[in-house]
């Protein structure tokens, strides 16, 4: 067994034994910090900057004509570490989206579970459409576990739209109505 | 079998390392024969199809022995070995047989360069669809393009536009986009499934896959070209949009659609099933598979899936459904109503009831037309099980006349029935009613419905077992999903239903517990038989004792009913 050492501590000196330069230097910081200007936020009323590149909540966004860019190819949901990402696939009605229908596909559900989310980003990474971010929600709070999965639909009104810098499927459609078509 | 003795192995040099292979084999297969993960890089070469030639990714620098031409005598290095004469240009692999000395380099660096090249050119009007693409995850071009295509592109042209989302038949959907022109699916319609329905039309970049006028993919063979597209062109429309592939896992099974017993891979996520495809067995099935087999995955999650153990309508609990079938068989005057839809393990149960029970077996045969490929005339894929196991000796009829008159005459008291609606095959409801009736089964029906003991068991997706199929050949297939909850493995419950019947305690069982008990007992089966150790790809049995039935299958891909007499009724040559 370790033995145990017993140090030897320094008698306070006369000063020390009074407590009073202790007493006065620590009003001077508390008189010297009452004077300066404050550096807590009133939260909630009051919210933080929050950086361009931080990693909040997971959302959806829409391109700027208000479209859906999910495309659901599931990649996120394949690198997500904590399987926080549920998506059921669907096709797009070419009937009720004749405009839409050359992307074929979309997201029928995608859930999201907060309470799994461990808000690494890799999901925005990898997705290939561009169409998910971490943006800079925070705070989730929630009275249930049901409450703390976002739905789709929850996805988009917290992600909005984002502004896009390819139209990617507005060029294919192009492509497609001018064609190098043979006919 | 024959043919391998008489094929004789030449030794050709890959990559600088001399390897044994078959006479006449292409270079494709000789280095996949060589190992090590080496592969040459192919689309349109199918190992079951006629060659074409046109995809040219599989190119490899080739080279002869050089020989002297006057005086015929081998050119020799300076230091003793023969001098090889290369090609100037690479060849491609596919249409290239391996002849004696033959010199072969896969990984030159002009075979890397003329790989990148046909990437390259490929690539020029693929559209970038891999995000909404089926194919990603198990698409060749995918694959092939992160290992030799350039990361960017230097086409800066148009792109060709072509039909998309074309209907080709009810169960195929084409991108023709997204089509590299390797004619594999024009091959499989020609070649193999016998309707020649598929064709190129227009030239050069133009050219666009589509069905000849006024016909349409619609055979039953048509979900192959799905499978063996080895881009995202044609894709299922079934499973179109519904799961990507790498979620999948993939378990082997047998269909059940006919005697064939084709192999397959059943691909499921977290208990669903999503699709069937073919397992290639050269011996069964090749790499290909009905579509109407595809679909039999789908009863497994209807409504009317038996759930519950019940005795006169009531939920139950195993043991005590297991029970009242005891008693009601120790009654006596039992009937059994066996299947061939049943696995060799249950089989094997249902003759030691029947044993125990001095119960009379009858069987029905489900009978359709064939097609001649791979959809036999026996719509069960298990009667040669039933045979080997005993629990039948002859041929069964396709309907129960004479139970009928027994419950009739009032010989027979109570039916076990397994899997079979008894109200379709010539017993009425009201001759039903004046027995006691246990039900065996995955689906509701009249019988269960009137049925005193109901027994749900597991459907081929949810349970291991094994299949004998027509040629006699012992196929496993394994569990893909659970079943229903609370429901036990079928070779389970009916030990509870045996060993009380003989006044032993029921042992509790693992598959493999039941193959040692039942290998020594089939004479067909080597002692040494363990469901776990059985091959991938099966094994032939002795069906030496059973050639004198009449089987309904006439000759289809693999099997000739005349030439497997012929071959099974010679002696074994030692």
């Amino acid at each position: 067994m370790a033995k145990t050492k017993v140090l030897e501590r320094k008698p306070l000196s006369f000063a020390e034994k009074t407590f009073l330069p202790q007493i006065v230097s620590g009003l001077k910081t508390t008189f010297g910090t009452m004077l300066s200007k404050g550096v807590t936020l009133q939260y909630p009323e009051e919210r933080p900057v929050i950086p361009d590149n931080y990693r909040g909540v997971p959302t959806l966004v829409r391109d700027p004509n208000g479209r859906e860019k999910c495309v659901s190819c599931q990649l996120c949901e394949f690198v997500c570490p904590p399987k926080a990402i549920r998506i059921i696939p669907g096709e797009i009605d070419a009937d009720a989206e004749p405009d839409r229908a050359h992307v074929e596909k979309a997201p029928k559900e995608f859930d999201i579970n907060m309470l799994r989310c461990i808000y690494c980003g890799l999901c925005q990474e990898v997705c290939p459409e561009e169409a998910i971010f971490l943006q800079d929600i925070f705070s989730l709070s929630g009275y249930s576990r049901e409450e703390m999965i976002n739905d789709k639909e929850k996805l988009y009104e917290l992600g909005g739209t984002l502004p896009d810098k390819h139209f990617k499927w507005d060029k294919k459609k192009a492509a497609e109505q001018a064609g190098n078509a043979h006919h | 079998m024959k043919i391998e003795s008489i094929v004789e192995n030449i030794t050709i040099n890959i990559d600088g390392q001399d390897v044994d292979v078959p006479k006449g084999i292409n270079i494709i297969e000789a280095v996949k024969m060589a190992g090590k993960g080496k592969e040459v890089p192919h689309y349109c070469y199918h190992p079951k199809l006629s060659i074409a030639g046109n995809c040219r990714m599989c190119m490899v620098e080739m080279g002869m022995p050089m020989r002297d031409r006057t005086t015929g005598e081998a050119i020799l290095e300076e230091d003793g070995s023969p001098k090889i004469g290369w090609m100037p240009k690479p060849t491609i692999g596919c249409a290239t047989n391996a002849s004696p000395g033959m010199h072969i380099r896969t990984h030159s660096d002009m075979v890397k360069e003329s790989r990148n090249g046909v990437t390259e050119f490929l690539l020029i009007n693929h559209p970038l669809d891999c995000p909404i693409c089926d194919q990603a995850g198990e698409c060749r071009l995918q694959e092939f393009s992160a290992e030799h295509g350039r990361g960017y592109s230097r086409f800066i042209e148009d792109k060709n536009v072509k039909p998309k989302r074309t209907r080709l038949g009810p169960r195929v959907t084409l991108d023709d986009e997204r089509c590299i022109l390797c004619s594999r699916c024009v091959r499989f319609s020609k070649e193999i499934a016998n309707d020649d329905v598929l064709g190129f039309v227009d030239r050069g970049t133009y050219s666009t896959l589509t069905c000849y006028p006024g016909k349409e993919l619609a055979h039953n063979y048509s979900l192959n070209t799905v499978d063996i597209c080895p881009v995202g062109a044609l894709t299922s429309t079934d499973f179109r949009f519904k799961m990507r592939v790498w979620f999948l896992k993939r378990t082997h099974s047998i269909c059940t659609e006919s005697s064939i017993g084709a192999n397959t891979e059943i691909w499921s996520r977290e208990g669903k099933i999503y699709r069937i495809t073919p397992r290639r067995n050269d011996e069964v099935n090749d790499t290909w598979m009905t579509d109407s087999g595809r679909d039999l995955f789908k009863p497994i999650e209807s409504e009317d899936r038996l759930t519950h153990y019940t005795i006169e309508g009531v939920h139950t609990t195993c043991d005590e459904a297991a029970a009242s079938v005891v008693k009601l068989i120790q009654a006596g005057d039992v009937a059994l109503v066996g299947s061939a839809h049943s696995s060799v393990e249950e089989q094997f149960f249902y003759k030691q009831i029947a044993d125990r029970s001095g119960a009379k077996v009858s069987l029905v045969s489900h009978q359709g037309e064939g097609d001649g490929l791979l959809l036999s005339e026996d719509r069960s894929p298990n009667l040669r099980g039933a045979l080997v196991t005993g629990l039948i000796t002859d041929l069964p009829e396709a309907s129960l006349e004479t139970l009928a008159c027994e419950i009739n005459s009032g010989a027979v008291k109570t039916i076990f029935a397994v899997n079979e609606d008894l109200t379709e095959l010539g017993i009425s409801k009201e001759a039903l009613a004046k027995v006691n009736v246990i039900y065996v089964g995955t689906h509701a029906n009249a019988t269960s419905e009137v049925a005193s003991v109901v027994l749900p068991s597991l459907s081929v997706f949810e349970k291991d077992g094994t299949f004998i199929n027509q040629s006699f050949r012992l196929q496993r297939f394994k569990a893909a999903v659970p079943g229903p909850r609370g429901i036990e493995p079928d070779y389970t419950v009916l030990e509870k239903i045996a060993a009380p019947l003989s006044q032993e305690k029921p042992a509790s069982l693992t598959i493999d517990l039941v193959w040692e008990r039942m290998a020594p007992k089939i004479s067909q089966f080597d002692d040494s038989f363990r469901w776990r150790s059985l091959p991938d790809d099966g094994v032939a049995l002795n069906a030496s004792a059973f050639l004198d039935l009449d089987f309904v299958e006439t000759k289809n891909l693999k099997y000739d009913p005349a030439a497997f007499k012929e071959a099974h009724a010679a002696p074994v040559e030692a």
